[in-house]
């Protein structure tokens, strides 16, 4: 037992801000090469998505944690453990829905948006839109369909950081046809 | 003053520049830098250009971290001698980037404008895997923009190239004036 619990702690950690401002020079790069903000907050989107399908592997490794039961045990573990080990941040949950499928992540301080203010002329780009990526890409591989989504940034002139997270379906696995 | 400066309720302008006290895990960055080099090599027809570009988000980062690097670890005093601007990299730079110093500094026997930084394993590339037919491929292209930024933007002007070489090996060249007045001051 003592030997799962030391692999939580095993993952390397760096300084936040190289990690930072390589999100920032991609973001830089991005909104240079696509025409406007909505191709930019879709590139990222992908891009986290493609990140989200690999960490989760990372996840799972790392971390001691098993299938979650229920919806509310999976937002707990994003909020106090992924976010924790790969951010070093611990986002708030809150505002459920009454029938426990919908709940809100508060960032206190988003270390992708770190030193970042939006010029003018980029008031719809959603600046850490990848983190939406993210999640959604790996909650997939554990067969949770999940809409994510920012409904609030701090960036855009809102009082917090408010990441809107909404449970759609079980992902069946489906056969590959011809095998029962 | 304009108005996209007081724009907002971040305030980053009044915001400290201490060390910050969040750390994010190498897998974050391992992964985003990965994403990355793939979105830039579906942009590329060749080697050449993937790292030009590589170098060119290298840039932006250390354009961005050169002042406050000045200020954290020098005290806002800028270097004025080639070896001492090296030697920054070598140390400050490299602990704030990485957590350590790089592992040799070195100077071109041949030619006083060249030096070399080398690192056995570099950061960036510790999670890549090179595919055979591009075999000259080096990430730390980026690493080599974040040092020619660093370098140009502190005033001397400088090309640095990437290579295998002991590990991998940034190539430093001054241009021909930063040798010339660092002569000059000499014996000061």
């Amino acid at each position: 037992m003592s030997r799962q619990s030391n692999r939580t702690t095993d993952s390397k950690k760096m300084n936040s801000e190289l990690f930072t401002l390589t999100y920032g020079a991609l973001v830089t790069q991005l909104c240079k090469d696509y025409e406007n903000d909505e191709e930019v907050n879709k590139q990222l989107d992908k891009m986290g998505y493609n990140i989200g399908v690999r960490l989760i592997e990372d996840f799972l490794a790392r971390s001691t944690i098993g299938r979650c039961q229920d919806f509310r045990e999976t937002a707990d573990v994003i909020a106090k453990v992924a976010f924790k080990m790969y951010l070093g941040i611990t986002p708030s949950v809150t505002n459920w829905s009454p029938a426990g499928d919908e709940f809100s992540l508060i960032l206190e301080n988003n270390p992708l948006a770190d030193f970042v203010e939006l010029p003018d002329n980029h008031n719809t780009l959603i600046y850490s839109n990848l983190l939406c990526g993210v999640l959604r890409g790996a909650l997939e591989m554990v067969q949770m369909a999940v809409d994510v989504k920012f409904a609030q940034d701090t960036l855009r002139g809102d009082n917090v950081t408010e990441i809107r997270m909404k449970f759609i379906k079980r992902i069946e696995e489906n056969l590959p046809a011809g095998e029962e | 003053m304009e108005a996209r400066f007081t724009k907002g309720k971040s305030a980053i302008l009044e915001r400290p520049l201490s060390r910050p006290k969040t750390e994010v895990s190498v897998s974050a960055f391992a992964l985003l830098f990965s994403e990355v080099v793939q979105y830039c090599q579906g942009r590329v027809y060749s080697v050449t250009e993937l790292q030009a570009r590589l170098a060119e988000l290298g840039k932006r980062v250390g354009a961005s971290l050169l002042d406050v690097l000045v200020l954290r670890e020098k005290n806002g005093k800028r270097e004025t001698k080639v070896l001492n601007i090296l030697l920054f990299i070598k140390v400050s730079v490299w602990r704030a980037l990485f957590g350590k110093e790089a592992d040799k500094l070195e100077q071109a026997n041949d030619d006083d404008k060249t030096y070399y930084i080398i690192e056995k394993e570099p950061l960036v590339n510790t999670f890549i895997s090179v595919p055979k037919e591009t075999s000259s491929l080096n990430c730390a292209a980026f690493i080599g923009g974040i040092v020619e930024a660093i370098l140009t933007h502190s005033g001397f002007p400088a090309k640095v190239t990437v290579h295998w070489h002991k590990g991998t090996t940034l190539m430093i060249k001054f241009d021909d004036a930063v040798i010339a007045r660092d002569k000059t001051l000499e014996g000061r």
